[in-house]
């Protein structure tokens, strides 16, 4: 993360990203299984037409679609669009051309790589085109690596039709993992670059609305109440009152705590509701409403590590029922 | 704004109910896709409703976060598997409660004589989803959350407890009463034969004061339900159910002032239901109600908060046994979220059972008489509130 220059606003990369599992269903099974096995099924449809990549409802008339088919390996480009620079996760490294090909026996097209080394002025709509197997195959979309020019495939009215296929292959692919991946940059915004940099100094400053006079800790640069902006900075803190917790007692994944924990409400001194912390430095089973505690830092540390008792005598229920 | 409040609400049109279908609610459905289960939910509810998928004139769909199955903007995948090409189809999404509103919006299209018939279903394949890293992203600059939703609601019921000095084990019995619950609802995802009271107590406690047998399942599931115009209604096979009244509210997550044990935005959306449907007294003018209740303390909680118990008497009501079955007011009869929660579904199930009970409907686990039913959702950190009331007779007004 890379704080930004006194006067701006924070910013830092955000990547979002997880392994997706996806249930394939009979048709999206028997589909990338026969790819696997270089075979390209369609379904067939009532009125006759072959979809590939196929569908398990038509499109048309919602209908359950299960009539596999067997179509071509070459097919022809129906349209296209250069790719000159293709992104992470993309089919090839090296520009391509993004095409829908027809294959043959085929109603409808499939999107897919085109390489094509001699650049977009060797691409052209209606050019015949073949798959280019990958070497390793699981049962993926992947395993089309890419379609190549087939200057020498014969044309498609001369190919047989597509043909019945029973869709049944040993060991069929039921799921697939989708590798999901989104790269943001995420902004707190003026408001909270604030009130971090106060953090950076020990310091915790809340926002007071100017209609409610409720003091907003974080602040949000407006009262969600109001719906004001909230310009007048109030230090607040640093020692506050546990308004209600819970005792975790199963380990959170990523998060380095040892369990049994407190997370708690902390109402800071001054503040107008309560944040959320970890209670340490007393048994866990001795934590409680109305207990008074203060932030424990440790170095480099954005937040407070965790609050601990500071020993006073605890709040009177009085003073934070309305914190709940 | 409600709808009863507008100018010229007599003009609505009324909405009848006339077909539900929802999945057999499992942990994971891995024999079919997304679109297979929709599909499977969808086709119940046309069957039950004796319609073809050429009589649906609109579809409206709901769903919990993208983020849960990574699936972007499902419903244009699943225009397909619902029959939707061609006409207008709409997603909506308010977090937990999205399956209540959802069902709401498509009553809407309905009363407003947009569309005739409308098919709407919501949805969740949480085995395919991880809700909790969904729900808790590496936000830069931010602490990190420091519980799972279990540990977000646990400090609230804890909260309550103090505040109506609720004794400890009310929390166990609403968990046994709705598992039961669910031994007679073949959908129900649970079905735990041998549960007793004793293991529901003695389950181990995850987040103090929230034990594991007082939390919801993670499971895949679908539910549907069509809805139609008075014409619609009268051609139905079996008996419609009618939707006296509906409402949505929402408030931020937090915000200075907010009361997260009894949320405003809840009971001003309960009381607009019941102005709606010309109901008084709740308690007694309701016959059952299926409330969301994703951790047991939230049965208690809602009673007070959707006016059903006087404040702070709530656990007393649970604890008497007025909300179990042959109680004065069944809650979750169906078993509730604590047996079944495919999370966009969960909301959507519960409006449906409200339907299936005033429709006669709900087979072993049917409330003998119900005539008024109310369907509860929430969703977000206490954010979004959906409930309609339905009654076995049209509206009068």
């Amino acid at each position: 993360m890379n704080a930004a220059p006194a006067h701006g606003t924070l910013s830092a990369p955000l990547v979002v990203e997880f392994p997706f599992t996806r249930s394939l269903g009979p048709v999206q099974s028997a589909f990338l299984t026969g790819l696997r096995e270089r075979t390209v099924l369609g379904v067939r449809t009532a009125d006759g037409r072959t979809l590939v990549p196929p569908a398990e409802y038509d499109p048309d008339t919602a209908a359950e679609l299960r009539d596999l088919v067997e179509v071509g390996r070459t097919g022809t480009v129906t349209t296209w669009a250069w790719n000159s620079a293709p992104r992470r996760g993309q089919p090839l490294r090296h520009p391509f051309a993004w095409a829908l090909v027809r294959l043959d026996g085929a109603d409808t097209a499939l999107l897919h790589a085109l390489d094509v080394p001699g650049g977009p002025a060797q691409v052209r709509t209606g050019m015949r085109v073949r798959i280019r197997w990958a070497e390793e195959r699981s049962g993926a979309i992947t395993d089309i690596a890419c379609f190549e020019p087939a200057a020498d495939a014969a044309d498609d009215s001369t190919r047989p039709a597509a043909r019945p296929h029973s869709g049944a292959f040993a060991d069929p692919v039921h799921g697939i993992v989708a590798e999901a991946r989104l790269d943001y940059t995420y902004t707190p915004g003026r408001a909270q670059t604030r009130y971090l940099e106060a953090l950076a100094r020990h310091r915790t400053l809340g926002e007071r609305c100017p209609g409610c006079r409720k003091v907003y800790v974080p602040p949000r640069g407006a009262c969600p109440t109001c719906g004001v902006p909230t310009a007048e900075q109030v230090e607040v803190g640093p020692a506050g009152t546990v308004t209600t917790f819970c005792v975790v007692n199963i380990k959170a994944k990523g998060l380095d705590i040892e369990v049994p924990y407190v997370y708690a409400h902390i109402a800071l001194d001054g503040a107008g509701l309560a944040l959320h912390g970890r209670i340490a430095g007393i048994p866990y089973d001795q934590v409680r409403m109305g207990l008074r505690v203060e932030p424990v830092w440790t170095e480099g540390g954005r937040h407070p590590d965790h609050y601990r008792p500071t020993g006073e005598p605890d709040a009177a229920p009085e003073t934070y029922q309305e914190l709940l | 704004m409600s709808t009863a409040t507008r100018p010229g609400a007599r003009n609505k049109e009324p909405v009848g109910i006339v077909g539900v279908g929802q999945t057999k609610h499992v942990a994971a459905r891995r024999d079919v896709s997304i679109a297979g289960l929709v599909r499977e939910a969808a086709v119940r509810a046309l069957e039950d409703a004796a319609l073809g998928w050429a009589d649906i004139d609109a579809v409206v769909i709901g769903k919990a976060p993208d983020f849960f199955e990574g699936v972007m903007m499902p419903e244009l995948y699943l225009a397909d598997a619902l029959g939707a090409v061609g006409k207008p189809m709409l997603r909506v999404h308010t977090a937990g409660s999205v399956g209540g509103s959802t069902a709401l919006v498509a009553a809407d299209l309905v009363a407003a004589r947009l569309h005739r018939t409308v098919l709407t279903l919501a949805f969740e394949k949480q085995s395919e989803s991880n809700a909790m890293w969904g729900l808790s992203l590496p936000v830069p600059f931010q602490q990190p959350l420091l519980a799972g939703a279990g540990g977000f609601f646990a400090p609230h019921v804890r909260a309550y407890m103090h505040r109506t000095s609720a004794p400890d084990h009310i929390g166990a019995l609403v968990a046994y009463k709705d598992r039961r619950n669910a031994l007679r609802n073949p959908y129900a995802h649970l079905h735990e034969e041998g549960l007793t009271l004793e293991k529901v107590r003695s389950s181990p406690m995850l987040w103090d004061p929230i034990r594991y047998s007082e939390t919801c399942p993670s499971s895949d599931g679908a539910c549907a339900m069509v809805l139609t115009d008075r014409a619609g209604a009268a051609r139905a096979p079996r008996p419609p159910a009618w939707v006296h009244g509906g409402a949505m509210r929402s408030e931020p997550t937090l915000f200075a002032g907010k009361d997260a044990v009894s949320p405003r935005a809840g009971t001003d959306c309960a009381a607009d239901v019941y102005r709606q449907a010309g109901v008084a007294d709740p308690r007694r003018e309701i016959d059952v109600v299926e409330m969301y209740v994703p951790f047991s303390w939230y049965e208690p909680m809602w009673l007070e908060n959707l006016g059903f118990a006087e404040e702070g008497e709530g656990w007393r009501m649970t604890e008497s046994g007025a909300t179990g079955p042959g109680g004065e007011l069944p809650v979750n009869p169906s078993g509730g979220v604590l047996s079944t929660n495919p999370i966009g579904a969960s909301g959507m199930l519960r409006f449906a059972e409200a339907a299936l009970q005033v429709r006669g409907a709900a087979g072993a686990h049917q409330v003998p008489g119900a005539r008024r039913a109310l369907g509860h959702a929430y969703g977000g950190g206490s954010q979004f509130f959906a409930m309609w009331l339905v009654g076995d007779r049209p509206p009068t007004t």
